[in-house]
């Protein structure tokens, strides 16, 4: 890698950071909304991205972690009387915490079954908000009351809830984990889990302590997933066990599966594509779904690489 | 009621949901084990199942069970064919890619479940059952067609059994299942043999919907308990074991009957989710089945 791919490789993030710096000035009000809520699904899509993309692990329950940062923050501001970043903080800790323990136990199975031991467990997860509907509230959910989500420090005070606020919280969120998935890519570390998904018997034999990288992956991703759904609860006040159901788990992999899977930008790409997608469909029709399901497929038999991938492959090889 | 009866009515409903699950769970296991695919869209199919039984039952609006049986003939068919067309314009064209498959599959459970919202509609519906004749037992009466469920479950079940072990049909998807590229060197027709289990398994799934459709109801939402109660059965029961398979589909249906009759039923799906989740974590082969080639 040269210094100067490694100039342009940075120059390209930090100008696509800048353009979204920018459009906060520039969009109207709607999609001004639209785009702050997009920045922290994108934030969640790198973080199954990590995981799907550069590992190779097809997980069906990342709504989990979502989730797991979603309540972790959420409850910790509503019965605790957190503040907010003491809240983010403790959305953070649960989403490791599930991310570890769920990645010790399905890291032992591999493929089809990892899929489907993910699944169980987001399933499980969502069966647990349910049961406890008297903290959580169950299908109703919680709203977080405005005034638990101001944001002091020292003297100041920053209204999560004001909209220019809001957005530019989102763009710093995905900024930071924007940089910190493109530093792991490429760092040795990064380098080890495409090698574990192209080929996990040959990386063993090579001398890598293959579940080590991964359990690393899960809980790198876990934890990614878990920032996105902290901010969504400060950001949005809303905390609802329908972003724990198995919907969610599919809309990341729909995500980055449109932008193109392992690459860094991807999952921005792909969130806003589908997202716009089906902002425009639902204007026309209420079998939103039906776009998603439509996608998903076409997507799988004409543009396996995504967006990004195919972008990669005719123009910019450099793409990282 | 006392508790010896309590727990016999618990047995019975447990025994029609397991008869219900075993031929839902075969043709998601007969997927899996020939074609090595897992076919998320499986619990469509039988809701598709459901749906199209309460459009002819209500087209017809004869008697009711001629309404049945006609729709006993037609729903697997159709839904067989619908199978048939989406193996062939998505999973052929993706080489049957286990994770690529997913995706698709995936994308095709959306696809039916909101045709079926659209075309359907939101509301539930029931099918008249074909007779209401009802066993008289010494504590209660039980329903007569439960107990038809349960036989005709039991016989679609020897059917499948004997096709695959004792006719030249059963021979070549067994040799598919064992060694695809074998099978192709045998001149075996390994894509019409894929192409016929998919829709084999399709229209398993939407028979058992039609049989359970009289006694529930018919609703667009219906497919994703079975989906996940069958892959629980194949999973307990050895994927792509059928023996395995059955046995599972009566210790999930039993204790799945008995234990929601005594217990709430959200915690009875989490311990169970938790308990086949930590199954496939530590026994990954099955509780029947042999290690995974």
């Amino acid at each position: 890698m040269t210094e100067a791919s490694t100039a342009r490789i940075y120059g390209l993030h930090m100008a696509v950071v800048v353009v979204l710096f920018a459009l906060n000035f520039l969009l109207p009000d709607y999609h001004h909304g639209l785009f702050a809520r997009i920045l922290v699904l994108a934030t969640f899509a790198m973080g199954y991205n990590l995981l799907f993309g550069y590992a190779g692990l097809l997980s069906l329950g990342h709504a989990m972690f979502f989730a797991a940062g979603l309540y972790g923050s959420g409850l910790a501001i509503t019965y605790l009387g957190f503040g907010v970043s003491a809240a983010f903080v403790a959305g953070l800790g649960c989403g490791a915490l599930l991310s570890l323990v769920v990645g010790l136990l399905a890291l032992r199975t591999s493929g089809v079954a990892f899929m489907i031991v993910t699944m169980m467990f987001a399933q499980a997860f969502v069966l647990t908000i349910v049961y406890f509907n008297q903290w959580t509230g169950g299908d109703q959910g919680l709203v977080l009351q405005q005034a638990s989500r101001i944001l002091t420090v020292g003297n100041a005070s920053l209204d999560l809830t004001a909209p220019a606020v809001r957005y530019l919280a989102a763009l710093l969120l995905f900024a930071i984990v924007l940089f910190v998935t493109l530093a792991i890519v490429r760092s040795r570390f990064g380098r080890v889990l495409v090698a574990i998904r192209e080929n996990e018997e040959r990386t063993r034999m090579l001398g890598y302590d293959t579940f080590a990288n991964k359990l690393a992956a899960v809980v790198l991703s876990g934890v990614f997933c878990a920032a996105a759904g902290a901010a969504y609860a400060l950001l949005f006040g809303y905390v609802g066990s329908n972003f724990a159901s198995v919907q969610y788990s599919i809309l990341p992999l729909l995500w980055v599966l449109a932008g193109g899977a392992a690459t860094t930008l991807g999952p921005l790409v792909g969130t806003v594509f589908i997202y716009y997608v089906t902002d425009i469909a639902s204007s026309y029709t209420s079998a939103w779904l039906l776009i998603v399901g439509a996608a998903l497929v076409l997507l799988v038999l004409f543009a396996p690489k995504g967006i990004l991938g195919f972008v990669r492959r005719r123009w910019i090889g450099w793409l990282p | 009621m006392a508790f010896g009866p309590h727990l016999l009515l618990a047995t019975l409903e447990g025994l029609v949901t397991a008869a219900v699950l075993a031929l839902t769970a075969l043709g998601l296991s007969l997927v899996f084990g020939v074609m090595r695919i897992v076919n998320v869209a499986h619990g469509e199919f039988f809701m598709l199942g459901a749906v199209l039984a309460w459009a002819v039952a209500t087209a017809l609006g004869t008697h009711p069970a001629i309404g049945f049986v006609a729709a006993l003939i037609v729903a697997p068919l159709v839904v067989g064919a619908v199978a048939l067309l989406s193996e062939r314009l998505v999973l052929r064209r993706l080489n049957y890619d286990p994770e690529a498959t997913i995706v698709a599959t995936i994308g095709l459970l959306y696809i039916i479940q909101q045709l079926a919202l659209s075309l359907y509609g939101p509301e539930a519906r029931p099918v008249t059952p074909p007779f209401s004749y009802r066993v008289l037992l010494p504590w209660f009466g039980y329903s007569g067609y439960k107990l038809s469920i349960i036989a005709a479950s039991a016989l679609l079940l020897v059917a499948t059994w004997l096709v695959l072990t004792r006719t030249r049909i059963g021979l070549v998807m067994r040799a598919t299942q064992y060694d695809r590229e074998m099978a192709q060197a045998f001149a075996i027709p390994v894509e019409r043999v894929y192409a016929g289990v998919f829709a084999l398994g399709a229209m398993l799934a939407a028979f058992a919907a039609v049989l359970i459709v009289p006694i529930s109801q018919a609703h667009y939402l219906m497919g994703q308990d079975p989906l996940l109660l069958s892959f629980i059965v194949v999973i307990i029961g050895g994927l792509g074991s059928l023996r395995g398979t059955v046995v599972a589909a009566l210790l999930i249906g039993l204790s799945d009957g008995i234990v929601s009759m005594f217990f709430s039923p959200t915690l009875a799906k989490l311990i169970a989710t938790l308990v086949v989740a930590m199954v496939l974590v530590f026994r990954p082969q099955g509780l029947f089945g042999t290690a995974a080639r």
